[in-house]
């Protein structure tokens, strides 16, 4: 009756600073991407799969903006939605959830309090815990590479294959792993990481950092194992053809993007 | 009224919302009285099997009571699940048994929880599928899933081929999140509404 056909998933993820999407953290220049509620539409309408927040101002006075965007990104949509940054209690992600969310990134807190994955988890379901992980390893192999908290400035100490499995024992869904080595790079994902980590959890691993081209997504779904991938600033700045193969006619990036992976054989929602 | 029933199996305000997207009049509710007063009945939910023991408790009369004055129902990811007779999740907590069988964890050979976009093949003439196009994609996320049965009109494959859809009647059920389907969950959400 049905063939299997789960397919590998585009997320385009919105960075967030004082309620506008912002060109990644990484950058020195901050440039003005647009609006959150807006974008995330725009997005969603060229076929992403997901569309992940990420609020990377996350100070404690900003938390009710926060709601408030989260509220009103979601009311126009019907494709899951991730939201993270500053997630510290199992009460802050109750009101990211009643605000539209269905799943949360946490980061930093479950690092520094590890049964925040379980609380969230036996509340939510483990569907709805994303652990993010920051991962940095330099030109050692990928058991040794580090977790780093705090927006990728402070070393943990700990190993992320280690964290990742733990991160699964306690109830998380999914594992955001971004390789710090390459995020902002544009040289393509960490695939040797991203593999590491795959094959050491069993719950999908979504894999961030270094996008630049089809190609890169491509290898990450194959020899990196990934079962997603996302990337923000190329979604949204990235001009007309950028993702296409010579030729064809261009439209959305994301759009370009799975055509393109779906023609070289990648499982692709397409159309949408 | 569209009775959406809260029996704290997760977050179910994605399914409010996409309701009242298509236009529907809806009230989350765990209240006996709002569901026997209701003209159709969802039961939504996601995450572990034994959430469905606080339905059992409480809700399972009135809910399978509106079944059975023909009242349209809906169940959704561990509500599709509880139509049946129970899982292997939860081995002691019974489920509807208005279809046979039992939900199941996916085998070793793929990875579990399945999470993502996926087909679905159905067969002609479902009233719940009306307008949608076999082979449309849905979103999915569970580790168990149901077997296909008599009643099965819908189908996806990972690690074999399982329910994704059931239908006898007026009682439905879906194990994706129509609700985060995108235009082919709206679809079926607006179909439901029409019934």
């Amino acid at each position: 009756m049905s063939s299997e056909g789960l397919t590998k998933r585009i997320i385009a993820c919105l960075d967030v600073d004082d309620g506008r999407v912002v060109k990644g953290v990484k950058f020195q220049e901050l440039r003005d991407a647009g609006d959150p509620a807006e974008l995330a539409r725009t997005h969603a309408e060229a076929g992403a799969d997901e569309i992940v927040l990420l609020d990377i101002t996350a100070t404690s006075g900003e938390r009710q903006t926060l709601v408030e965007i989260v509220r009103r990104t979601a009311r126009q949509l019907f494709i899951p939605f991730t939201v993270g940054g500053g997630i510290r209690t199992l009460e802050d992600a109750a009101n990211i959830f009643d605000a539209g969310a269905d799943k949360v990134s946490i980061n930093s807190a479950a690092i520094a309090r590890a049964d925040l994955i379980g609380e969230i988890a036996n509340r939510f379901g483990s569907q709805a815990v994303v652990v993010a992980i920051d991962g940095k390893r330099g030109e050692q192999p990928p058991a040794l590479a580090e977790v780093y908290v705090a927006g990728g400035r402070k070393p943990t100490g700990r190993r992320v294959l280690d964290w990742a499995k733990e991160a699964e024992l306690r109830g998380a869904g999914e594992i955001l792993l971004t390789s710090m080595d390459r995020d902002g790079t544009g040289i393509g994902f960490d695939c040797e990481l991203t593999a590491a980590v795959a094959s050491t959890v069993s719950i999908p691993v979504i894999a961030s950092g270094g996008a630049g081209n089809a190609q890169h997504f491509q290898e990450v779904f194959t020899a990196g194992r990934a079962d997603a991938a996302l990337a923000a600033s190329i979604f949204h700045f990235s001009t007309p053809g950028h993702f296409s193969t010579p030729g064809h006619f261009s439209t959305h990036p994301v759009a370009e993007l799975k055509q393109t992976l779906l023609r070289s054989g990648i499982p692709m929602r397409w159309p949408c | 009224m569209i009775a959406i029933v809260d029996y704290g199996a997760g977050n179910i305000s994605s399914v409010k919302k996409a309701f009242e997207h298509v236009g529907a009049k809806v009230q989350v509710t765990a209240d006996p009285a709002v569901i026997a007063a209701a003209e159709k009945v969802v039961v939504p939910g996601v995450g572990h099997f034994n959430r469905c023991e606080f339905l059992n408790e409480y809700l399972r009369a009135p809910v399978l009571d509106a079944v059975k004055e023909g009242k349209p129902f809906l169940g959704i990811c561990v509500g599709m699940q509880w139509l049946f007779a129970g899982s292997t999740e939860a081995p002691g907590t019974p489920g509807a048994a208005l279809f046979a069988g039992e939900c199941s964890r996916f085998p070793a050979e793929v990875k579990s929880p399945h999470v993502g976009w996926n087909q679905i093949e159905f067969r002609d003439g479902s009233r719940l599928l009306r307008g949608i196009e076999n082979g449309a994609f849905v979103y999915y996320t569970h580790s168990y899933r149901a077997p296909v049965v008599p009643e099965t009109i819908a189908s996806s494959g990972y690690g074999g081929t399982f329910s994704a859809a059931v239908e006898r009647g007026k009682v439905f059920g879906v194990q994706f999140h129509p609700e985060k389907s995108g235009d082919t969950g709206l679809k079926l959400l607006e179909n439901f509404c029409e019934l």
